[in-house]
């Protein structure tokens, strides 16, 4: 029963999480691109806001590059440059922590703002409140982690796994969730609820992800001019 | 040379009888709606007052519009594109909603629910944005209307630069003006400039500014950019929403609501035609004071063969350089200069022009005789100062503005002469430099003011340009969601915009709940 569990959850629900996150945000596009924003609440109140939101959307920035390149590079990559896994588990370490902790800082600003000013709980959908609550337990529990990746510092043995599982995940092998079997499970939470908030990413204002605007710095000119066929004019 | 056309507007100041008319009629089409209910595509200001949204002019508060760089080149005052794209996550140049005015109803239920009481029942205003009770109504987007408030916050207007203001808080000395605001449909546009996801666009064949909404993303920089604070914030869609120029109704020949219902007939609307390759050029003169100088000159006279094989051959229909002929705007902007842009400073080469007022002569009464230069009254001893309008329409060059006003005045001086004495008073003509047959033109235009000289707008020829079959089955004028009705009850995308005025917004329901 645990097996299966295990499996289901380490095995199968990243799959299903994936496919709603790409197949969601597509349709969405293409449906219901009227939807398709940050949603910002500035204009309501600014208090709060301008803090917050930096520390936030930096601390998160970085945070996800750090997952994305930490969990993704194959550990023969960085031993070739002379990196070992217990240098770099103390680099994420400092870095998550570091991190970690000026999102949390605005995260809990963010939120506390939105629950309690008048105007902006007043204007909140579920899901605005919802994915906000989800990413600020998703941060407590990454930062609750840090003591257990600490106590493996020297060999960096979790840190090892858990970006095996992550490989084993991306490119479709069918052992991944083996890999994910053993650590403690502040770790196990924490990847599911990651997973979750890929699940529900194409139901919430995180779609405004996607449409990042740095293609902005590419434009030419400033001035946009569309003519009646549609295409930019000269 | 590149030649555009565009359906510009002139507002004549001098007849604004300040009635709101425009507001109401614009409000009730376009932005009667949950998220826009603080939003008014077009207003009505008292001038001097600082405005809506408070200090729009401002632009040391609000840093809207361009700069000009020292190598000569513009860029918009908020920074470059990297600035901009630094702002994003959280935008200091953003107005607040206090800026413009919480939005309020009031508890109208309560005055027949009521029970019996020692008092009679009052309705109270409660907030259109969290539903709950306001003790009071702080301002709003009329708030200093006919000078309802004191000099001291009036006069942080900052057409008052270098002019010495104290004087005019006294009573024997105010003056006031109206001045209705939209969108002014700039050929050097801000809001286009800022905007990161390239939403906002100024249309080929009219030069209407549009949003398109499905684009936007609500990174807000457009409100920003946006030196006279005409892009809105729709907090309930998350998107920018702003003046559309009426385009249904100008495809189809029509005025913009606004002008259709000006009580006053103020508003002319007129197709000119601009070289668009001189854009950048003149939005970047060197001195501010030559910025309306320069904006006239990339108008292009619909009368010379050159400019007309030149238009057909970039594309502008025949009707609309029969329009460009008979443009009360060309006139007003271009042949008789009356007609100003709105603080062209801010470089943005506004669309929407403005005849500036007339006032009473200030010292008439206490001189006991009226100082004039000849048949015509001396315009710098008008109650509205010189100075003040040409802050407003110059850039603080005072020259132009006389004139103009001094055109007007010998206008009144023939036609009185004309009418009351039954004489042909020339040497006022002469004065301003205008033949009898313009005087003729312009009172034709600006004091009779009919419908057909106001208005002289082409049709937009949408078959050359689609094709029309296509276009069979489609829905139609909707809120930016395409055929999605978005109305059902279970909603995967958290789409709760509403379509129309009174979908009930949360106050109805909390009211109700009562």
């Amino acid at each position: 029963m645990a097996d299966w569990f295990h499996i289901l959850v380490f095995g199968y629900y990243p799959y299903f999480a994936a496919t709603v996150f790409l197949a969601g945000s597509l349709i969405r596009f293409d449906r219901e691109q009227y939807t398709w924003r940050s949603g910002s609440s500035q204009l309501l109140r600014r208090r709060q806001l301008i803090w917050g939101s930096v520390l936030f959307h930096v601390g998160i920035l970085l945070l996800f590059l750090g997952h994305f390149v930490g969990l993704l590079t194959p550990k023969e990559i960085y031993h070739a440059f002379g990196m070992s896994s217990g240098v770099k588990q103390v680099l994420a370490i400092v870095a998550g922590g570091l991190f970690g902790i000026v999102c949390f800082v605005g995260l809990t600003m963010l939120l506390h703002r939105r629950l309690f000013d008048p105007r902006i709980r007043a204007t909140s959908s579920a899901m605005d409140i919802a994915i906000l609550v989800l990413l600020w337990l998703q941060l407590v529990l990454g930062l609750a982690s840090l003591p257990f990746s600490w106590a493996h510092r020297e060999g960096g043995e979790v840190m090892v796994q858990l970006s095996l599982w992550a490989q084993k995940i991306v490119t479709f092998q069918a052992d991944a969730a083996v890999y994910a079997a053993g650590v403690h499970w502040v770790y196990k939470a924490h990847i599911f609820l990651g997973l979750t908030i890929f699940l529900v990413f194409p139901f919430s204002r995180l779609v405004h992800i996607w449409s990042a605007p740095v293609g902005y710095l590419g434009r030419r000119g400033y001035q946009v001019v569309r003519t009646r066929e549609g295409r930019r004019a000269a | 040379m590149k030649i555009r056309a565009q359906i510009g507007k002139v507002l004549n100041l001098d007849k604004c009888i300040g009635c709101h008319t425009c507001s109401v009629t614009c409000k009730n089409v376009w932005t009667s709606r949950e998220g826009m209910e603080y939003a008014w595509f077009n207003n009505v200001e008292t001038k001097p007052g600082v405005g809506y949204p408070k200090e729009w002019e401002n632009q040391e508060v609000w840093n809207g519009g361009w700069v000009r760089k020292r190598n000569g080149r513009i860029v918009p005052k908020m920074g470059g594109k990297l600035r901009i794209l630094a702002k994003i996550f959280a935008n200091p140049d953003m107005p607040q909603i206090d800026d413009y005015y919480e939005p309020f109803t009031f508890d109208y239920e309560h005055l027949h629910n009521a029970p019996e009481s020692q008092t009679p029942p009052t309705a109270r205003p409660r907030s259109l944005i969290s539903g709950e009770r306001m003790d009071k109504v702080e301002w709003g987007p009329n708030w200093e209307e006919i000078l309802g408030g004191e000099f001291s916050k009036r006069s942080k207007d900052v057409n008052f630069e270098e002019v010495e203001k104290d004087i005019y808080g006294q009573f024997e000395n105010t003056f006031m003006m109206y001045l209705p605001r939209l969108c002014e449909h700039c050929l050097n546009p801000t809001c286009v400039a800022a905007c990161p996801s390239g939403a906002i666009y100024k249309r080929e064949e009219d030069g209407i500014v549009l949003i398109d909404q499905d684009k936007c993303r609500g990174w807000r920089m457009c409100v920003s950019g946006c030196p006279y604070k005409k892009i809105y914030y729709n907090w309930r869609s998350g998107k920018s929403e702003k003046c559309i120029f009426c385009y249904p109704r100008i495809e189809a020949g029509q005025p913009t609501v606004c002008s259709e219902t000006c009580v006053g007939r103020i508003r002319y609307l007129g197709v000119l035609l601009y070289d668009a390759d001189r854009i950048e050029s003149a939005a970047a003169a060197e001195d501010p004071k030559d910025l309306y100088q320069a904006q006239l000159d990339i108008f292009l006279d619909p009368f010379d063969p050159e400019v007309i094989r030149q238009a057909r051959a970039d594309g502008v229909p025949q009707a609309w350089l029969d329009a460009a002929q008979r443009s009360p705007v060309y006139r007003m902007a271009m042949d008789w200069k009356v007609a100003f842009p709105l603080h062209p400073e801010y470089r943005t080469l506004p669309m929407v022009w403005y005849v500036p007022p007339l006032s009473p002569i200030q010292s008439a009464a206490e001189a006991g005789a009226l100082g004039s230069e000849g048949l015509i009254p001396d315009v710098s001893q008008l109650r509205i100062p010189l100075r003040y309008l040409a802050n407003m329409l110059t850039a603080g060059d005072e020259a132009p503005v006389k004139l103009a006003l001094e055109r007007m005045l010998a206008m009144r001086a023939y036609m009185r002469a004309r009418h009351v004495d039954g004489r042909r008073e020339l040497d006022a003509l002469e004065q301003v430099g205008l033949t009898e047959a313009d005087i003729e033109d312009m009172y034709q235009t600006m004091a009779i003011a009919n419908y057909e000289d106001r208005f002289v707008i082409p049709t937009t020829h949408r078959e050359y340009a689609e094709e029309a079959f296509d276009l069979r089955g489609e829905c139609g004028f909707s809120f930016g969601d395409g055929c999605s009705g978005g109305g059902g009850k279970i909603d995967l995308f958290s789409h709760d915009v509403r379509v129309g005025p009174s979908a009930g917004g949360r106050s109805d329901k909390a009211a109700a709940g009562r």
